[in-house]
């Protein structure tokens, strides 16, 4: 990915009207989450936090779905561009928050409706079992080598984890139905979401992937710039290395002694 | 000591290794800097320098073992940014370790090597035999064994995977003058069977008769070649 | 070049050989799971209880042991520089897998084993005559799955510094679905929980779990083995 020609920060034309029009989306989110939209019946104000709560999950599993397609295009296409690796890591990096807030949000939510921190849903656990993946996928990346062994390496993992995840879900989702509190619990369970609310909810899973987009976009640019860095250290590291090879001066050295 | 066939395509056949302007690094330190040199086939190559200087990483990038990060390199007709995999049967490496299994004994290391390349019990035999490690300590675990013994031992196992390309680093080390001596010879047959062999070595006095060529590593980079 | 099959062996063979010699997972290992049911015991602290949950503790003591073992099995290669000399001799990433694999799977199965007889003495469990057969196939099946994913991700931990500590980090959520199948099925097989009929599909879940990652690391091992 071709950095700006600014040189001086990662926005462009392009970036700036999505970060606007994010901008104008959160806002309506707030208006509708926190005032327009009815408390629900059963729960009250606390319904609110799925607006976050859910947008958020939704991204959280957008950003693992683009981590490993941008994982696939990087090692099976024949130009093997290191662009694909950066909006890899990029989308692994916005994921995890993603991660983070559903999981806050939900432990919220949970607290608030149930007086429960945890519920041991289906969707929540592999949640969390996506974050811990993606923490991995991250430690992997910074192991250092060169670029194309960090892309080959975190690519591969980022495609077993397409295996892993769906596993994991299932495993959960079985596991879950063996206990029946767990239909009480659901957390859409006993939320009737129509009209309004449901209006809400949709901008709110709009908004949310514009933020994301926006997000992404900048992180793989700074990601672009941090590699272009790495590169310039080399060159220093390279010229550093090779004046290894001529000889200090001598007469330094005496003055040293004496 | 026959070297393997090896695939059936034509081969430069005098150049075994050519790097140009060769940049390897590891973790974040440039080892090599831009090392541009060749080797022709039947030589032995004496790489000398300080400690640091990038000859262990030399050794191992002409075994496909490290990437190339700039420039270009060809071993024995296998592209070094794409086809190490291809080149790494026909390469052999004795590094400061010796690669060998410590609880496993003499005759099963070599044995496991050779069997790596279908290599038949009379070659192996054979090859225990040429080392000295055929009676006495060919049933002893690799872990009772001195320096000395642990080094042929890896050699032997070189041998056994009938390598064509010898990467040896210090492979004096820690041997007395026989030990020595045995290496010296086994490497000139190992020349005359159509090896190549290249040496990263401190020890003056064995490397320089030795060689067929000399080259200074330092600060990752070759200084033009002094004659031998 | 010798045959795919034929190295598989070979190496799986070495695997198994150097352990004879050195004991290490027999006397450092084993002891170790034998202390974590102990331990469970210690925190734990009542009878019925542990006995409804052993099946959940058997296979938690495995997974830690798992992660010593994988540890084990490649330190092997870099005590004397030997994973060099592996990726040199041109072993196909595929076969050193298998073997590896092969090698993991047969010490996993001695050491479940042992945990299994350890929660009869420790917890009173008693095997179920028909849950025997369920008994056996989780206890291959699992073992087959621990030890491809834990040969896969070692794989990616070996060597360099700074990469042991990532091995319990990517390998434990991956294992998951091993844990949770895995202790269902137990269950059903000791009569803790459930009948036999329920714990199969769990074993089926296991045995799901292990073929897509025998599979999936086959293909994926070269990449992650490579320097």
């Amino acid at each position: 990915m071709a950095l700006t020609a600014t040189g001086r920060s990662t926005s462009t034309h392009a970036t700036r009207v999505l970060g606007i029009v994010t901008l104008a989306g959160v806002a309506w989110l707030i208006l509708f989450g926190l005032f327009l939209s009815p408390a629900d019946k059963n729960q009250g104000e606390s319904v609110r936090i799925l607006y976050l709560h859910a947008p958020s999950a939704w991204l959280a599993y957008l950003a693992f779905v683009v981590t490993a397609g941008a994982s696939a295009l990087y090692l099976f296409t024949k130009k093997h561009s290191l662009g694909w690796d950066r909006l890899a890591g990029a989308s692994a990096e916005v994921g995890v928050l993603f991660m983070g807030i559903t999981l806050v949000g939900g432990m919220r939510w949970g607290r608030l409706t149930w007086s429960v921190f945890w519920r041991w849903d289906a969707r929540l656990t592999t949640t969390a079992f996506l974050f811990v993946t993606y923490i991995g996928y991250l430690a992997v990346r910074r192991l250092g080598g060169t670029f194309e062994q960090r892309a080959r390496r975190s690519g591969v993992l980022a495609l077993l984890a397409v295996l892993e995840i769906p596993l994991v879900h299932f495993s959960v989702e079985l596991w879950r139905g063996l206990h029946q509190d767990a239909t009480i619990m659901r957390p859409n369970g006993d939320v009737k979401l129509d009209g309004l609310m449901l209006f809400t909810l949709l901008s709110g899973i709009v908004t949310f992937t514009l933020m994301y987009a926006w997000l992404v976009i900048h992180r793989t640019r700074t990601l672009t710039a941090e590699d272009m860095l790495d590169d310039v250290g080399l060159e220093l590291a390279l010229e550093e290395r090779r004046r290894e090879s001529t000889p200090p001066n001598i007469a330094e050295k005496g003055a040293l002694l004496s | 000591m026959g070297t393997d066939a090896g695939p059936a395509e034509d081969r430069p056949s005098s150049t075994v290794v050519e790097l140009d302007g060769a940049v390897a690094v590891i973790g974040r330190f440039p080892a090599l800097a831009g090392v541009t040199l060749r080797v022709d086939r039947g030589d032995i190559v004496w790489l000398r320098g300080p400690n640091g200087a990038g000859k262990t990483t030399l050794l191992r990038l002409c075994a496909g073992l490290v990437p190339l990060t700039r420039g270009t390199g060809t071993v024995l007709g296998c592209d070094l940014r794409t086809e190490r995999d291809r080149l790494r049967p026909m390469v052999g490496v004795l590094g400061h370790a010796n690669g060998l299994y410590l609880d496993l004994t003499v005759a099963e290391n070599v044995g496991f090597w050779g069997a790596t390349v279908g290599a038949s019990r009379e070659e192996i035999a054979s090859v225990l035999d040429r080392l000295g490690l055929a009676q006495r300590l060919a049933p002893l675990p690799v872990r009772r064994l001195s320096a000395g013994q642990q080094r042929r031992t890896a050699i032997a196992c070189l041998i056994a995977r009938r390598a064509e390309l010898w990467l040896l680093d210090e492979p004096h080390a820690g041997l007395d003058a026989a030990g020595r001596d045995d290496i010296d010879s086994i490497l000139r047959q190992a020349v005359a069977s159509g090896a190549t062999v290249m040496v990263a070595s401190h020890e003056f006095d064995r490397a320089a008769p030795l060689a067929t060529k000399a080259l200074d590593v330092v600060g990752g980079i070759i200084r033009p070649p002094v004659t031998s | 070049m010798t045959g795919w099959w034929d190295t598989t062996w070979l190496i799986a063979k070495r695997d198994l050989l150097v352990e004879w010699r050195s004991r290490i997972a027999l006397n450092q290992v084993f002891p170790f799971a034998g202390i974590v049911m102990v331990m469970f015991g210690f925190a734990i602290d009542d009878t019925r209880l542990m006995k409804q949950i052993a099946p959940g503790l058997i296979v938690l003591a495995t997974m830690f042991s798992l992660l010593i073992l994988v540890q084990r099995s490649f330190a092997v290669e870099s005590e004397d520089g030997a994973l060099d000399a592996l990726r040199t001799a041109g072993v196909s990433s595929s076969a050193l897998f298998w073997g590896k694999s092969i090698a993991m799977a047969i010490q996993l199965a001695a050491l479940e084993a042992l945990l299994i007889l350890l929660a009869i003495l420790l917890y009173g469990s008693t095997i179920r005559p028909s849950g025997v057969l369920l008994l056996i196939a989780t206890w291959l099946v699992a073992s087959w799955g621990l030890a491809t994913v834990g040969t896969l991700y070692g794989g990616l931990a070996a060597g360099a510094r700074g990469r042991e500590t990532l091995l319990p980090l990517l390998l434990l959520p991956v294992v998951a679905p091993v844990l949770i199948g895995a202790t269902r099925a137990v269950e059903a097989a000791l009569g803790a929980r459930g009948s036999v009929a329920d714990g199969w599909p769990w074993m089926g879940l296991v045995a799901v779990f292990a073929a897509v990652f025998c599979a999936g690391g086959t293909l994926a091992v070269g990449t992650l083995i490579d320097e």
